[in-house]
């Protein structure tokens, strides 16, 4: 009997030591995936040199009012199409005669603006969403789901520019009707992973040492599940600047003067024939920003290992 | 199988009716009185309550709604403000200039992306790889409007071998297929298809390096199966998922060709679309989102049928 007990209680010491070593362990690694995050990071020099020009590009508009050379509203008929190397219009100039490098930096403010803004909004509305509908499961789950699905069923630069259209043109308007279009996919990314998380062990172990929904979400839901879906909504963002940039080329965002790429390129459009170097300039800052953040978000989902 | 294509069928039926919902709901979201896109401003107070009561617009929405649907459903998507002819009557030539244009722009894209694709998941590493990689990130990332401008410039302002505008010669709107008509789609169709060139070449990329790091792979190979053998194999594995990825490509280059067609002057419903936004021609906007979404319901019911019947693996019930 005494020798039975005996080995009943020295097996369960092991176990909990056992869980105890697991535990550090697990603490260790989680620990080390940030680091590990920051290593891979490091290694890859594409997803570096992307990150270091759109912090340059950000750097560049945000303190467009201290380094751009002239007035963004500034034109004079005089000067009209200038071609780049123009002394003192190091880009040329646009069709008001005004200085494109002062139009391009001033521009990227409101185009960074737009194309940022609606991700941003998607992905704490869709994360909030698609987390209840994973957690909660059932009639709410079937509610949010169906309610996306009919979303959906638009391809998403119809749904952005019916929307757009109704409205009217307008920046607000512009991102109010990206945010729409970006909130259904990250409603379904999001369902979709904290499904896989919430019948995981320790959530059920969570649940049965009697923690609150609102506890388990936060303490062992959110730390599992926002990391794909941050990864997610970052591929989002170039997606978001070229169709912000589009819905103002198409007249529907951004109204003139005020400077922004999409809406350059548009009243640059007739320019082609005169001066086709400075009409394509706002292109190229929407290309190179669309590209650097598409491959900031593939070396991002390698570095966090998130499967696509 | 058959219980799964009546329910996905069934299925259907609510998202269309949502679908409608959505656009119904439109133009009531645009700011204003609906019926001051149909009188003018200064139109007396007892004629604009007429015309209210004869649009039926003084009935509560949901009524409004059935009524709308009824109509709709005999194919009755009202008059342009702007013409005073029925929506229809524009609409269908401009989904056919569309259809044909995405359609191209389609088979463009999915040729290449399985090229590149395919080439990039059999030589993994290489510089193969990184150079189909390079294609497709660059495709999912330039924005299309400047591509094409800058295709213009080069083939059609320097070169002068291509069109710049236009869907024929001298703005011609009847379509055949002889080189004046084709030279008109070749940069629309080329702009439009890096988006489906880049995502294809992705997913064939993938779904290729899979099977070709599977086991009966291995073991084609140990028994002498030749490369062209192996070859077969594979496409087999990857053809439903390739598919299904065009097919829903098609439905959002349907949707998304108005960027491209306004570069181009393509008179397709991109075009229709951006003239009914700025003419606040309300009706025009309703019906042609109406069409296009449609259009993308039932090509995703198709693509999902296709991908079921193709691929014995998927067991849906």
């Amino acid at each position: 009997m005494a020798d039975g007990s005996t080995t009943v209680r020295v097996e369960a010491s092991a176990a909990a030591a056992e869980l105890a070593v697991q535990a550090r362990e697990t603490a260790i690694r989680s620990q080390g995936y940030w680091a590990g995050v920051w290593k891979r990071l490091r290694r890859d020099p594409v997803t570096i040199a992307c990150a270091l020009i759109l912090l340059a590009m950000l750097g560049a508009i945000v303190f467009a009012h201290l380094i751009a050379p002239h007035d963004p509203y500034q034109g004079s008929m005089l000067r009209r199409l200038r071609p780049v190397g123009t002394p003192n219009y190091p880009l040329g100039s646009d069709e008001l005669g005004r200085d494109m490098l002062t139009r391009l930096l001033y521009g990227g403010r409101l185009s960074w603006f737009m194309g940022i803004t609606p991700v941003f909004l998607a992905f704490l509305i869709g994360t909030t969403l698609g987390v209840l509908a994973g957690y909660a499961g059932g009639g709410v789950n079937m509610l949010i789901m169906r309610g996306t699905d009919v979303f959906y069923a638009f391809p998403s630069v119809l749904l952005a520019i019916a929307i757009s259209g109704a409205l009217g043109a307008g920046t607000l308007n512009a991102i109010l009707s990206l945010t729409l279009v970006f909130i259904p996919p990250v409603i379904r990314v999001a369902e979709s992973v904290t499904t896989g998380v919430r019948n995981l062990d320790f959530v059920e172990a969570a649940r049965a040492s009697g923690a609150g929904a609102l506890t388990i979400i936060r303490v062992h839901i959110l730390g599992n599940v926002l990391g794909p879906i941050f990864v997610y909504a970052t591929s989002l963002v170039s997606v978001s600047m070229i169709l912000a940039s589009g819905l103002s080329f198409l007249g529907l965002g951004v109204t003139p003067p005020e400077p922004e790429w999409g809406l350059m390129l548009n009243t640059l459009r007739t320019a082609i024939y005169v001066n086709p170097t400075v009409a394509m300039l706002p292109g190229v800052c929407i290309f190179a920003t669309s590209i650097c953040f598409n491959l900031l978000s593939d070396g991002l989902r390698q570095a966090m290992d998130v499967r696509a | 199988m058959l219980i799964y294509l009546v329910r996905r069928i069934l299925y259907a039926i609510p998202i269309a009716l949502s679908v409608g919902l959505v656009c119904f709901l439109l133009v009531h979201i645009a700011p204003g009185d609906p019926i001051n896109a149909i009188v003018p401003a200064d139109a007396p107070q007892d004629l604009v309550e007429q015309i209210r009561r004869d649009y039926g617009l003084d009935r509560p929405l949901p009524i409004q709604f059935g009524v709308w649907l009824g109509k709709v459903a005999t194919g009755d998507l009202g008059n342009s403000l702007a013409t005073g002819r029925p929506v229809w009557a524009d609409l269908s030539v401009a989904v056919v200039n569309t259809l044909r244009l995405a359609l191209t722009a389609a088979l463009i894209g999915f040729v290449l992306g399985c090229i590149f694709g395919g080439l990039a998941g059999s030589f993994q590493g290489t510089a193969i790889d990184k150079i189909a990689v390079s294609l497709a990130v660059t495709g999912v990332s330039v924005p299309h409007y400047w591509l094409g401008m800058v295709l213009v410039i080069l083939f059609s302002v320097n070169l002068n071998w291509l069109p710049a505008m236009g869907a024929g010669p001298g703005g011609s709107s009847d379509w055949v297929w002889d080189w004046e008509h084709i030279s008109h789609l070749v940069l629309p169709a080329v702009t439009l298809s890096v988006i489906p060139m880049g995502i294809v070449t992705r997913t064939v990329r993938g779904i290729v390096a899979e099977i070709l790091n599977q086991d009966f792979i291995q073991t084609l190979r140990g028994k002498g199966l030749s490369r062209s053998g192996i070859f077969w194999h594979v496409v087999k594995n990857a053809a439903p998922n390739a598919i299904a990825v065009i097919g829903l490509q098609l439905g959002y280059l349907m949707g998304g060709s108005i960027l491209v067609e306004t570069v181009f002057s393509w008179p397709g419903t991109g075009f229709l679309l951006n003239s009914a936004i700025f003419q606040r021609d309300l009706p025009v906007l309703q019906g042609t989102i109406l069409v296009l979404a449609m259009f993308f319901v039932a090509l995703n019911l198709v693509v999902d049928l296709v991908q079921t019947a193709l691929d014995p693996r998927i067991k849906r019930a």
